[in-house]
């Protein structure tokens, strides 16, 4: 419903988004791409060549490949599951009249400030640390041995760190969805002689959808790339126990010094960033509409 | 000045013809009234005119010049929309100010052309409120001043009253109606409602289906309609249509006549019963099925004493029967 | 949703509440808590919530020690920079999107989002070189571009959906008042849309104050900001837990007070426009 001259405004005013976008996008795949089917080592600059897909080869048959491959996709899923469940518990929890409300959002916001370095240290330190961290007080203090989180269970940890950094984000957004859902509904389903279990499996989770299908969107934007907080705790170990596709890349761009493969995790990854994608859309997309 | 003319306009969304061709001369200082079911058309001929939409072919000239390519601002006709419009964020004073502002006016001019505007329209005292602050009426008021401002060839109105209750909307057709009296602009004003187009009118332009049915004055189709969608969309309440053998009678495939036309009296040749009966005090309404079993709808003057189920006889007044052809045309 | 209760259920819930929004906050406060302390008491057994010996010195030698001046005004730069190009940028894009919709629209906004979702480490290599080619690297104007790429899509998500609650008949009243495109974005929708494009600010600066990746692995020293700081700060440190305390807060405590008291745009923002 425009004219002519305002369709081609449109188009020339979403253009520099889109060319910037595209070019962010395609140069350092095209030459990740590149690089993937070169013999590039940094050790060894003047061997150079195709190496054809041995790159990728290499990758899968890296005996810690699939456990990164598991790890990935174990963190993205752990995180999604406890900041989803959580996230509507304690959005139910704050959403009744309770005092201080104001203050309550604050302190539940506040872990979305900490930038990752920030939040992965101070639980490997202050929390985490089998001698000086709380938790090893604590358990101390009731006559347990301290818990080595770090160390026997890398991945929880680090999906329990992440967790805590994104769980106001969900939080947050379950909150301002049910503010928006009427008390008249709540009071029909109840004049109606629907249990407090029905009230929330009726009405109160679905008026969610929405909510819950933008959680899982943004999140996983952001959890498919995680790498900061591995890096700070646990160094992707013991072994390979928490690393993660990122990690290994990482791995080998910067220990290894072997581009050529980073490149080939690299795509890899981006292979299945579009796989998760598109499942991604198919399932929830749809939820998204207007 | 603002005479406007459509020559084979045509507007087409992809594959729909909304509009198929339409040529309408609209004199200056004409009132012009747009009036047809919701999906006629009516608001996208208008939108055309205004240059917010694109003619797929066909010209609109503006004073005599062709004005089909110009943008909206260029027109220089101003729109009063459906839901107001009005800027929220801008005080009244500065909503009315901002098309003078976009035209480059100078301060003072300005201000001194809102003093006006507001005057005539009563807003003197709102001028430093924001429209969140005004009822619907005065919202409207804001809108029209916002219009009247510019000094533009023509006014352009879509729908502006459906969103006010019944008694306001009276208020505003006449206050409208006057606005047009003393500024003497050409004003176009589209609506569904054929009592607003009846009542404010110099010339309704009936619309259907994106093309144009009926032009004439008020009283040129209420008494002489040309097409039964013309006879059945004017006059409230609706015209009743027999077919059949009545119509036969009267050498025509269909024959209408206006409830107001009918008289009860023995001796009518259309025997039924009386079925709903509206009192109204000033009128009474009656829906009559008939023993040929079609139902006419009778508005007698004052009070009847008429029941549900009472038996009565119908006649047509003399002269009052429009009679159709099958293809639904006027026969003279 | 807010409903009547009984007292007693009040005083519960909000108990309940209370305890729950502690928890979460708990580690924040207590890495401010352990940034007062000394060394000793900082490790002691029992842990201390609060100790006689407070100090400041952890700031006073973190501040000493480091040129926390310079990281402090690269952050700012950096991530007030690239928001303000990302809207400017995105402010049209949005409008376009919002206003004179096609039927890629949609199409075209999930490809934007989706170029988010490639993992930053596999392109580092390439954006690397090319850094350091064009000689971005170590620059703030590097890192401005890099943040304003990596948040463009949500910038412009976040717009997209604020500006399609305004209705499209106000930006044509402005078209038919004569205002040309530029009056219609400068007058008309960015006004009517402050508070959104407000949480959208809000929320990029935020993004990019914490972004943790590209800050660190494109800069050396000259455009590093707060987030490279508490990286290179933790390496050589060893375990100085009331030292490293007191860094992570220097770090994180300006956006964490302007977080606190933007809170109200910010939950806004924080839904990406997408839950009312």
């Amino acid at each position: 419903m425009s004219t002519q001259s305002t369709r081609l405004a449109a188009r020339l005013m979403v253009a520099p988004s889109v060319i910037v976008l595209f070019i962010w996008m395609i140069v350092p795949l095209a030459m990740t791409l590149y690089f993937s089917f070169r013999l590039y080592r940094l050790l060894t600059p003047d061997r150079t060549g195709w190496v054809g897909f041995n790159n990728y080869l290499w990758f899968f048959n890296a005996p810690d490949f699939w456990l990164a491959l598991f790890n990935t996709l174990a963190l993205v899923g752990g995180v999604l599951v406890i900041t989803v469940i959580l996230g509507v518990l304690i959005a139910l929890l704050i959403d009744q009249p309770v005092k201080g409300q104001g203050m309550l959002r604050i302190l539940v916001i506040s872990p979305f400030f900490v930038m990752p370095p920030v939040a992965a240290s101070i639980w490997e330190n202050l929390f985490m640390h089998p001698q000086n961290g709380l938790f090893s007080a604590l358990a101390r203090g009731f006559g347990m041995q301290p818990i080595l989180f770090l160390e026997d269970y890398p991945l929880w940890s680090v999906i329990g760190i992440v967790s805590w950094e994104w769980l106001p984000f969900a939080t947050l957004i379950f909150l301002t969805a049910l503010q928006s859902l009427s008390s008249e509904q709540l009071e029909a389903a109840e004049m109606d002689g629907a249990t407090p279990v029905n009230r929330f499996r009726y009405i109160i989770l679905p008026h969610l959808t929405r909510a819950i299908t933008v959680v899982i969107l943004i999140q996983t934007i952001f959890l498919l790339g995680i790498f900061g907080e591995i890096f700070t705790t646990t160094q992707g170990g013991p072994g390979s126990a928490s690393t993660t596709l990122p990690y290994m890349i990482f791995k080998q761009a910067i220990v290894a010094k072997d581009i050529g493969r980073a490149a080939a995790g690299g795509i890899i990854a981006v292979i299945l960033a579009n796989i998760v994608a598109y499942f991604l859309m198919r399932g929830i997309g749809r939820h998204l509409d207007n | 000045m603002g005479q406007i003319q459509l020559t084979q306009v045509r507007k087409s969304f992809g594959e729909v013809d909304v509009i198929p061709g339409i040529d309408l001369m609209i004199e200056d200082g004409e009132f012009v009234v747009f009036v047809g079911p919701s999906g006629c058309g009516k608001s996208t001929l208008l939108r055309l005119i205004a240059g917010l939409e694109d003619t797929t072919s066909g010209t609109i000239a503006i004073d005599g010049k062709d004005a089909t390519h110009l943008p909206p601002a260029k027109r220089g006709l101003a729109m009063v929309f459906q839901s107001y419009a009005l800027y929220p964020h801008m005080t009244v004073r500065k909503n009315i100010a901002f098309p003078l502002k976009m035209a480059g006016m100078s301060e003072t001019e300005q201000a001194a052309r809102v003093e006006r505007a507001a005057k005539v329209l009563n807003l003197t005292s709102y001028l430093d409120r924001r429209p969140g602050q005004l009822s619907g009426g005065q919202r409207q008021r804001v809108a029209i001043g916002r219009a009247i401002v510019r000094e533009p060839a023509a006014f352009l109105f879509d729908e502006p009253l459906s969103n006010l209750d019944a008694a306001l909307r009276v208020g505003m057709r006449q206050e409208i109606t006057e606005l047009h009296q003393s500024l003497k602009t050409t004003m176009i004003y589209v609506t569904h409602d054929q009592v607003e187009a009846m009542t404010m009118a110099d010339k309704i332009v009936v619309l259907n289906a994106g093309r144009i049915e009926q032009v004439g004055s008020p009283l040129d189709l209420y008494h002489r309609p040309q097409n039964l969608f013309v006879a059945g969309f004017i006059g409230s309440p609706k015209m009743n249509f027999l077919a059949g053998a009545e119509a036969a009678k009267h050498g025509a495939a269909t024959i209408g006549i206006r409830p107001e036309h009918l008289e009860i009296g023995a001796g009518g040749p259309w025997q039924g019963t009386v079925g709903l009966s509206e009192h109204l005090g000033s009128d009474t309404f009656l829906k009559v099925a008939l023993d040929t079993g079609e139902t006419l709808t009778v508005r007698a003057g004052g009070e009847v004493a008429l029941r549900h189920g009472d038996s009565i006889a119908l006649a047509p007044q003399v002269g009052k029967i429009h009679r159709f052809d099958a293809s639904g045309k006027a026969l003279a | 949703m807010a409903r009547a209760q009984s007292p007693r259920r009040r005083l519960i819930a909000t108990l309940a509440a209370w305890g729950v929004a502690l928890t979460i906050f708990f580690p924040v406060l207590w890495m401010i808590l352990t940034s007062f302390k000394t060394e000793a008491s900082a490790v002691a057994m029992p842990p201390q919530l609060f100790t006689a010996d407070w100090t400041l010195e952890n700031y006073a030698e973190v501040w000493q020690r480091s040129d926390y001046p310079r990281f402090f005004w690269n952050s700012v730069f950096i991530s007030i920079g690239s928001t303000l190009l990302g809207l400017a940028i995105a402010i049209p894009a949005a409008w376009s999107m919002a206003f004179v919709p096609g039927r890629r629209t949609k199409d075209l906004l999930m490809w934007m989002l989706s170029t988010k979702m490639m993992p930053a480490v596999a392109v580092l290599i390439p954006l690397y070189l090319v850094f350091q080619r064009i000689g971005l690297f170590d620059t703030r104007l590097g890192l401005i571009l890099a943040l304003m790429l990596m948040n463009l899509p949500i910038i412009i998500w976040m717009l997209y959906t604020y500006f399609k609650e305004i209705p499209a008949e106000i930006l044509e009243a402005a078209r038919m008042d004569g205002a040309n495109l530029w009056n219609e974005i400068v007058y008309v929708l960015t006004p009517m849309a402050l508070p959104g494009i407000a949480s959208t600010m809000l929320l990029n600066i935020i993004l990019a104050w914490n972004e943790a990746f590209w800050t660190i692995t494109l800069t050396t020293t000259k455009a590093a900001p707060l987030s490279a700081f508490i990286a290179s700060f933790s390496a050589p440190q060893g375990l100085f837990y009331a030292k490293l305390s007191a860094a992570s807060a220097m770090a994180i405590l300006p956006i964490l007070i302007l977080g606190w008291f933007s809170q109200k745009q910010l939950v806004r923002g924080l839904t990406f426009g997408a839950v009312k």
